[in-house]
C-alpha cells in the first residue's frame, strides 16, 4: 500500500504546486519593499540648479523615487552659500527622511550636517564633498583623477614623448572640494615628473570669459606651452576659444559631467579630450543607497559609505554614440 | 604737492598704468610685445564697453546697477531664441528690443515715479535676473547654437591682427564721445548731471534725457553681451550674480568721472580701464594666486583714491552733495 499512498500524495502535491504556478507565487519582498518608501521624502540640496549636473541628478533621483511614492523637494539656493545653509537648517526642523547635498567648499555645511545626521535625518552627499563624511558620498575619486590626469599630462607632453613639457591649470574656486582634492592628485604626479614645467595655475571662478582671459595670456607669454587642464568643461568653452584665436596647438584636457555639449565639443574640436564623471549613473548610484537605508534601516550616521564614480576618458577616437546624455528639451 | 596740485585723478591714474606698464616691461618678458598689449587691450575691452555705459549714467547722475544682469539674460535670451529656430537677426532684434524696454522702464521709474536710481536699478537688476532664468530660459549657461555662429566673428575675428573686440571697444568710445560733445541730447544730459534744477529751469527736457541715458545704456550693454557671447560662444548669466557690475563702476569711478554727475568723459573710461588691464595682465604672467590679485587690486585701487583725495581736496559742492 504504502508506494501507492505515496504516488497518490505526489501527484496531489504536483496538482497543488502545478495549480500554484499558474497563478504566480507571490513574492515574499515585494510587499516590504514598496511599504519601505511610503511617505518618504527627499530633499535636494545643490550649489544652484539651472546647470547640466545639477539638473541632470534632479532628473534622475526624480525618475528613479517619484514612481516608488517618494516626494522629491528642490531647494534651489542659487551659488549662494548662506542661503544653501539656511535651507539645510530649515529641512532639519521640518525633517525629511533624506537630504541630499551638493557642497558648495569644504568647510561651509559641515556642523550642519552633523545635526542633520543627530536629528535622524540621512545625508548623502554628491561630487563635492563636505569636509564632514554622512552616511553616503557618491562622486567622482577627485584625488585619483587628479592623478590620472596628471599621468595623461605627462604622456602627452613630456619632453620623451616630444612635447615641450609646459602646462597650465585653470582651476574654478581654490576651495572647492573638486579643485582642493584634484590638486593633491596632480601634485603628486608632478612631484615625480620634473621634466613637466606647471607655467600657470590659476583660478576662473567657473567662468568662461575670465578662463580665456588667463589662457590668452599664458598662450602668448608660452608659445610652446603643450596642455592646459581647466575643471569643468561648461567653463573651458573658454580656454578653448583663447586656444583657436592663438592658433596654436594645445592640448585641452577638461571634464564634466558628459553632458550632450561635451561630445558636441569633442567632435568639433573644442576639447581635446574630456574625463567624464557620468551623471546619470550617479544620480541611479543615489537612488540605490537611499532605497537601501529606506530598507535596512539603519542609525542615520552608523554607516559612512563611499561609492566613487567611474572615469571615463573620452576623445574624439573613442567616443560612441551613446558616450553622452541630455537632458529633456536639449 | 604744489607741483601736483593741477594733476587730475585721470591724470593720476594714468601716470599709475604708466608706470606699471614701465615695470612690468623691465621686469617680465614678453610683456611689452605687440601681440601681448593687444591681448592686454582685448581681455578688458568688454569691461571698457560696460564702462563707456556706466559713465554715461554717471555723468548724467545716475547709476545703472542693473546693466551686467541686462546684458546677460538679454543676450541669453536672443541666443535661446537663434537656437529654437527663430533667424538670427529676429532673435537679436527681439534681444535688443528686450533691453531697450528694460532700459526704458528703469529711465521711467527714475524720472517720472522719482525713485532713485541706486534701487531702482538694483531692484530691477534682480527682477530682470528672476523673470529670465524662470520664464525665459533653464539652464544657466547658453550656448551658441549653429545658426548664431556669424556672431562668433564680433568675438573671436580680427581684422589687420588687431582682436575685434578692441574694434568694438574703439567704436563705442568714438560713438559716445561724438555724441556727449556735439549733439543737443548729450549736451542736456551733461546739464542734468551736472545741476538738475538749473538744467530744468534753462528749458532742458529733464525727464526724458534721463530716460535716454538708462536706454543708451542699456544699447550698449547689449553690444557687450553679444561681444562676451562671440567670444567664448556661450553666454554666463550667472555674471548677473557675479561683482562684475562693482568692477564696471570701479573703472568709471577709478578713471575720475565723479559719482556726483557732471564730470569727466569717455577717456576717464579707457585710462580706468588700461589700468586694470595692465594690472590683470602682469598679474597673470607672473601667475600670481587669484585671491593675491584681489589683495593686490584693491590695495592699488584704494592707493589711487587716497592720492587722489591728498591732491584734490573736496570742494564745497562735492561736501554738500556727497558723492552718490
Amino acid at each position: 500500500m504504502r508506494p501507492i499512498r505515496h504516488a497518490i500524495l505526489g501527484a496531489a502535491l504536483a496538482a497543488f504546486a502545478g495549480a500554484a504556478a499558474a497563478q504566480g507565487i507571490d513574492d515574499p519582498t515585494r510587499g516590504a519593499y514598496y511599504d519601505a518608501f511610503k511617505g518618504k521624502t527627499v530633499a535636494y540640496v545643490p550649489v544652484a540648479m539651472g546647470f547640466d549636473l545639477t539638473e541632470g541628478w534632479a532628473m534622475g533621483l526624480r525618475e528613479a523615487l517619484e514612481p516608488l511614492g517618494v516626494t522629491f523637494e528642490v531647494r534651489d539656493p542659487n551659488w549662494n552659500t548662506n542661503a544653501g545653509a539656511q535651507a539645510i537648517t530649515s529641512l532639519i526642523s521640518e525633517k525629511p527622511d533624506v537630504i541630499v547635498v551638493h557642497n558648495p567648499d569644504v568647510q561651509s555645511y559641515a556642523r550642519l550636517l552633523k545635526k542633520a545626521e543627530e536629528a535622524g535625518i540621512y545625508v548623502v552627499q554628491v561630487n563635492m564633498r563636505s569636509s564632514y563624511s554622512t552616511d553616503v558620498f557618491v562622486g567622482a575619486d577627485y584625488v585619483g583623477m587628479g592623478r590620472q590626469i596628471g599621468e595623461r599630462l605627462v604622456e602627452v607632453c613630456s619632453p620623451k614623448n616630444g612635447g615641450s613639457g609646459k602646462i597650465a591649470i585653470t582651476q574654478g574656486v581654490l576651495t572647492a572640494a573638486a579643485s582642493v582634492y584634484q590638486m593633491k592628485g596632480i601634485n603628486d604626479v608632478l612631484a615625480e615628473h620634473p621634466e613637466i614645467q606647471l607655467v600657470s595655475n590659476q583660478a576662473a571662478d567657473w567662468d568662461a570669459t575670465k578662463a580665456k582671459n588667463i589662457a590668452a595670456t599664458v598662450i602668448q607669454q608660452n608659445p610652446d606651452l603643450c596642455a592646459i587642464t581647466g575643471f569643468w568643461d561648461v567653463m573651458d568653452v573658454g580656454t578653448a576659444a583663447a586656444i583657436k584665436e592663438s592658433g596654436k596647438n594645445v592640448y585641452l584636457l577638461t571634464q564634466g559631467g558628459g553632458n550632450q555639449s561635451a561630445c558636441d565639443g569633442l567632435e568639433n574640436g573644442t576639447y581635446s579630450e574630456v574625463v567624464v564623471y557620468n551623471v546619470p549613473g550617479q544620480a541611479r548610484d543615489m537612488a540605490n543607497a537611499i532605497k537601501q537605508l529606506f530598507q535596512l534601516k539603519p542609525e542615520p550616521g552608523s554607516m559612512k559609505t563611499t561609492l566613487f564614480t567611474q572615469l571615463e576618458f573620452l576623445t574624439k577616437d573613442n567616443m560612441k554614440p551613446g558616450s553622452c546624455w541630455s537632458l529633456p528639451g536639449q | 604737492m604744489r607741483v601736483f596740485g593741477r594733476l587730475s585723478q585721470e591724470q593720476i591714474v594714468f601716470g599709475l598704468a604708466v608706470l606699471l606698464t614701465i615695470g612690468f616691461a623691465l621686469t617680465l618678458p614678453g610683456f611689452l610685445t605687440a601681440n601681448n598689449l593687444l591681448n592686454l587691450v582685448r581681455s578688458v575691452s568688454i569691461l571698457g564697453i560696460l564702462g563707456v555705459a556706466m559713465g554715461l549714467v554717471v555723468i548724467g547722475r545716475g547709476i545703472d546697477l542693473s546693466l551686467v544682469a541686462l546684458m546677460a539674460i538679454s543676450v541669453a535670451w536672443a541666443l535661446q531664441l537663434a537656437a529654437g529656430g527663430y533667424p538670427l537677426w529676429l532673435a537679436l532684434a527681439l534681444g535688443l528690443g528686450f533691453s531697450l524696454a528694460v532700459g526704458m522702464i528703469n529711465g521711467w521709474l527714475i524720472a517720472y515715479v522719482e525713485i532713485p536710481a541706486i534701487f531702482a536699478t538694483l531692484a530691477m537688476g534682480a527682477a530682470i535676473y528672476g523673470f529670465g532664468r524662470y520664464f525665459m530660459f533653464s539652464l544657466d549657461v547658453l550656448y551658441m547654437s549653429d545658426n548664431a555662429r556669424p556672431l562668433e566673428a564680433l568675438g573671436q575675428g580680427s581684422l589687420f591682427g588687431v582682436p575685434a573686440p578692441i574694434y568694438l571697444f574703439a567704436a563705442v568710445c568714438l560713438v559716445t564721445y561724438l555724441f556727449l560733445r556735439y549733439t543737443a541730447q548729450g549736451r542736456y544730459l551733461r546739464a542734468v548731471g551736472d545741476n538738475l534744477q538749473t538744467a530744468r529751469i534753462t528749458g532742458a527736457p529733464v525727464r526724458p534725457i534721463i530716460v535716454l541715458q538708462y536706454m543708451i545704456s542699456s544699447l550698449i550693454g547689449f553690444v557687450a553681451g553679444l561681444v562676451t557671447a562671440a567670444s567664448v560662444a556661450s553666454m554666463n548669466t550667472r555674471v548677473a550674480n557675479s561683482t562684475m557690475v562693482y568692477d564696471v563702476i570701479l573703472v568709471v569711478v577709478l578713471g575720475g568721472i565723479g559719482l556726483s554727475g557732471g564730470r569727466g568723459g569717455v577717456r576717464n573710461v579707457v585710462v580706468g580701464t588700461l589700468l586694470i588691464g595692465v594690472l590683470l595682465n602682469g598679474m597673470t604672467i607672473m601667475d600670481i594666486q587669484y585671491t593675491v590679485q584681489n589683495v593686490i587690486k584693491g590695495v592699488i585701487l584704494l592707493a589711487a583714491i587716497v592720492i587722489d583725495t591728498l591732491l584734490n581736496p573736496r570742494d564745497e559742492q562735492t561736501a554738500q552733495q556727497g558723492d552718490i
